[in-house]
Order: structure tokens, then C-alpha cells, then sequence
């Protein structure tokens, strides 16, 4: 069954690769605009031997778990202090909401006007991107403990702090799971659209610049990275985390 | 006297439908190592009562005592056990037998505590296990044995079996009583079940409802192990049962008359 799956989708990705290169070959459309398979195989394989990949690659990444890790950590602490107060979130748990409906891209100029083409406006995007859909998480972890879990701790003579650090803090991993994976998936996409506009380095400054020069080889063979780093993180790291947390804390 | 109610009464407040007497000037005292059950139908306030007991609701009126001291809220004196075992799922079963004995005992201390008492529940083969791995039977027992590693004064147990089948109910009574005898805690037992009431306890508190009120107070002087084919055991149930009806019709016709009123 398992290898029934993997055979089906090596045969699809095949069949895709096999309709590309036949479009090629027919010459509808010219190689500027429309790059083989193999030369974009070849861009793929030049880019990490001469190293112009790994090193975009490297930053990308340092701007990516910079700007993730604060963003985690604000979305904790806000989210935190939504889901304990009421008060609290009355007043600015709508906001929230709002300041995550707004596309990462917007910050973009925003960000370069306040700290101009430099690395710092990339992670301050990130940050931004990944920090309310967090909190936002966060705020319902801390908001669905069950009571039942705060009633046994409380005959149990847990209160206090006890009880946040003890009961509600380990009851709200699941949702703290998923807010993990989405803030990475946000954080992903906001990674590009600073890059894209930033003066490098990074894998989405490399793509501005391989357009710059007409190169669509190197266009295709980039987004075909960063599709794959993206799917892979999900498939591999995140999905796959808070699937075993849900199981273990009984919810799935 | 050990469990003390006095005149203990309780009224929710809804924005609605204004004010709500679940039952008033309730009084009780119970004796240390009892067994004692409080049945009756579901809206009389038994498992509220038991909340009481165990300080996570407030008594509206009245007041309650355990060894003389006033009960004003939660604490490790009361250990309770609820219908749903309210594991906690992050931790194994050792460590939630253990968990409300950190912090007042040595970790060597705790360990052999949670180890004898998951060994009274017949549990040591499953110490470290989470809790999706096991039946819900296998869950309450760990329950009753996180409670009673407190060394509670009193058990106060919510229907704890009412979401289990038949058999595994049947086996958990009997480690119930023998758990009993060998702690010689003090239990307090709510059911909606006569023949669990019956078969389990020493005591039975039957209460009414609307409003909520102890309505006989019985000992059963039946000796242990009780069967249901016993002539005693099916005599006291039909007593019971003959008490309960027109509470249970009270309730039925009630629930009724409201349709009716909502149907206009």
C-alpha cells in the first residue's frame, strides 16, 4: 500500500516531466519563456556545485529561524496573556484577527522604509508574518483546557502558577503544535515576499535577480527548491510533530 | 462527626431564568471508614452536593466540615474521583498517579507511593503507559489510584462507573470494595444506579429532586460479597425503586409540561 503510493507518485511526477519536454521539443513556445526540463535540471545542479544556491539557501534559513523564533516567542506571550485575560481579549482579540488577515507582502514597504534593503526588514516581515496566527493559536490553546482537567488538578490541591505550568501549559501542546506549523508555513511565505524585494542575499533575492537577467532555467529550478524545502518541512517535520502529539493527547 | 453538612443549600444564578434552588437545608454527617452513597434521579443535585464536598462549587447556604475543619475549598484531604477519568493525557500513568504527590514528597517517596497503589488497582504492568492505550475501566482504576495516593480523609467518587459497560463495572465494584477494606477510607458515593448503590455501599442517602432533598436515609445490613440474586439484595431494590418512582415521574412530567408549554 505504502509502496503503492510512492510508485504512483513517481509514475505522475514522470508523466509530468515526460509532457514538459514534449512540449519543448515541439516548439510552441520559445526557450526564454519556456526552459527544458533538463536545462532546468542542469541550473538546479550548478547552483548547488558552484554554491550560488547553498549560500542564498544559508540565508534564507538564518532569516527564516530568526525571525520564526521571535515570532514564536511574541505569539506565545501574546497569546498567553489574550487567553488568561478576558479582559485582555475583549479589548484587542479582535485586532488580532485583523492584523493576521493582512498579507505578509504589505509589510514589505513598510519594512524597507523603516530599516531599508537590509536583512533586518526580511526578518521583521517574518516576524510579523508568523507572530499573530501564533498568538492566535496560543489564545485557543490556553482558552479550550478542559475543565475537567482543572477540576481533578484542583482536588488534587493545584492552583496558582502550579496549575498554569503543570496542567494548562502541557493541555494546550496540541494547538501550540499547530499554531508551530502555521506560523512556519506563514512565516515561509512572508521569508519570500521580503527576499523578493530585499537587495539579498537570500533563495527569494535570487530569484528576483535570475528574472533581472532573463535566466528562467534558474526561476524554475528556485521555485522548484522552495517548493520542495516547503512541502517537505510540512510533510516531514511539522504535520508529522503535531500528528503524534494529537494521537497522544487523545484528539485524533 | 467525621463529614459534616449543615443546612447546606445551593442556588445557581442565571441572567435568564432568574434563580435556580438546586436544593436547600440539606444535612448530613457521615462516619469515618463509611461507605455511603447518595442516589437519586438525575436533577437532584447529588453530584453538586459532591462538588460541594469537595470544594470546587460553594455551598449558597450552610456550611461543612471535615474532622471539625470548615471545608472552604478544594484540597488534597478530599480526593475525588470523576465519571470521566480526567487523566492527564501528557503524562504516564505512574506520573499521573504522582503527579499531586510532588510537591510534598521526596521523588523516591512518591514513586514507591504511586507503585503500591497502582499495584492495589492491579495496575503495575501498565506504569508506563498513556492513557489513549488504555480501556476506560483500566482508566478509572488509575483515577482511583491517583486519588488515594494522597492519602485522602474521605473518597468522593461521581458516578465513576457510569461510563462503563456492564461486566467491566461489575469487576470494578468488587476492586472497589477491596480497595475499600484494605485503605479503610471513608467513601462517598454518588449514583443514579439502586443496584450499585445497593451492592457497594454501607449507607444510602436517597435523595428527591424538585426540589432537591434527602428523602430516606437507609443502612444496608447486607453481608459482603452482596449478589444481585440474593433475596435481601432484590427485597431492598424494590423498597428503593418503590421510593424513587414518583420522584423520576415528578421529573418525567415536568419535562412534559414544558414540551406543551413550548409547543404553543
Amino acid at each position: 500500500m505504502k509502496l503503492n503510493i510512492l510508485i504512483k507518485r513517481i509514475l505522475f511526477l514522470v508523466a509530468v516531466l515526460g509532457i514538459w519536454q514534449l512540449i519543448f521539443t515541439l516548439g510552441i513556445l520559445e526557450e526564454i519563456i519556456f526552459p527544458s526540463p533538463t536545462s532546468v535540471g542542469e541550473a538546479l545542479y550548478n547552483g548547488f556545485t558552484r554554491g550560488d544556491f547553498v549560500g542564498a539557501l544559508g540565508a534564507s534559513f538564518k532569516h527564516l529561524f530568526i525571525g520564526l523564533f521571535m515570532a514564536i516567542a511574541f505569539g506565545t506571550i501574546l497569546g498567553v496573556i489574550l487567553g488568561k485575560s478576558k479582559q485582555a481579549d475583549e479589548t484587542a482579540g479582535m485586532y488580532l484577527i485583523a492584523m493576521q488577515s493582512i498579507p505578509s507582502i504589505v509589510w514589505v514597504p513598510l519594512a524597507i522604509m523603516l530599516f531599508g534593503f537590509s536583512e533586518f526588514a526580511v526578518i521583521f516581515v517574518v516576524v510579523l508574518g508568523g507572530t499573530f496566527v501564533m498568538a492566535l493559536n496560543v489564545r485557543t490553546a490556553i482558552q479550550s483546557v478542559p475543565p475537567q482537567f482543572l477540576r481533578a488538578a484542583k482536588t488534587m490541591g493545584t492552583s496558582g502558577f502550579r496549575m498554569f505550568f503543570r496542567v494548562e501549559v502541557p493541555s494546550s501542546v496540541p494547538y501550540f503544535m499547530t499554531g508551530l506549523r502555521l506560523a512556519w508555513a506563514f512565516s515561509w511565505r512572508a521569508l519570500m515576499a521580503g527576499e523578493l524585494l530585499s537587495n539579498g542575499p537570500g533563495l527569494g533575492y535570487s530569484l528576483a535577480y535570475a528574472q533581472d537577467y532573463a535566466r528562467m532555467d534558474q526561476v524554475v529550478a528556485i521555485i522548484v527548491i522552495i517548493g520542495v524545502i516547503g512541502a517537505f518541512a510540512d510533510q516531514l517535520v511539522f504535520s508529522k510533530l503535531e500528528k503524534n502529539v494529537r494521537s497522544r493527547w487523545g484528539l485524533a | 462527626m467525621f463529614l459534616e453538612l449543615n443546612n447546606v443549600g445551593k442556588t445557581f444564578k442565571d441572567k435568564e431564568q432568574g434563580e435556580f434552588e438546586v436544593f436547600s437545608d440539606i444535612d448530613l454527617s457521615i462516619e469515618k471508614k463509611e461507605f455511603v452513597s447518595l442516589l437519586g434521579p438525575s436533577g437532584c443535585g447529588k453530584s453538586t452536593l459532591l462538588s460541594m464536598v469537595a470544594g470546587l462549587e460553594h455551598a449558597t447556604t450552610g456550611s461543612m466540615s471535615l474532622e471539625g475543619h470548615e471545608i472552604k475549598q478544594a484540597g488534597p484531604d478530599r480526593g475525588m474521583v470523576f465519571q470521566q477519568a480526567s487523566l492527564f493525557p501528557w503524562l504516564n500513568v505512574k506520573d499521573n498517579v504522582m503527579f499531586p504527590l510532588k510537591s510534598t514528597m521526596s521523588k523516591k517517596e512518591a514513586e514507591e507511593r504511586a507503585d503500591h497503589f497502582l499495584k492495589m488497582v492491579h495496575l503495575s504492568r501498565f506504569k508506563k503507559h498513556y492513557t489513549y492505550e488504555l480501556s476506560g475501566g483500566m482508566q478509572q482504576r488509575v483515577a482511583i489510584a491517583r486519588a488515594l495516593a494522597m492519602d485522602p480523609k474521605v473518597l468522593l467518587m461521581d458516578e465513576p462507573f457510569g461510563a462503563l459497560d456492564e461486566q467491566t463495572r461489575h469487576i470494578l465494584h468488587d476492586e472497589l470494595i477491596k480497595v475499600w477494606q484494605e485503605t479503610q477510607k471513608t467513601i462517598l458515593f454518588v449514583t443514579h444506579s439502586i443496584q450499585e448503590a445497593i451492592k457497594l455501599s454501607d449507607r444510602i442517602i436517597v435523595m428527591g429532586t424538585r426540589p432537591g432533598r434527602i428523602i430516606a436515609d437507609f443502612n444496608v445490613d447486607i453481608p459482603r460479597p452482596r449478589s444481585r440474586s440474593d433475596e435481601r439484595v432484590i427485597q431492598f431494590e424494590d423498597e428503593v425503586m418503590n421510593l424513587l418512582k414518583g420522584e423520576i415521574n415528578k421529573v418525567l412530567k415536568e419535562e412534559l409540561t414544558n414540551e406543551i408549554e413550548y409547543s404553543y
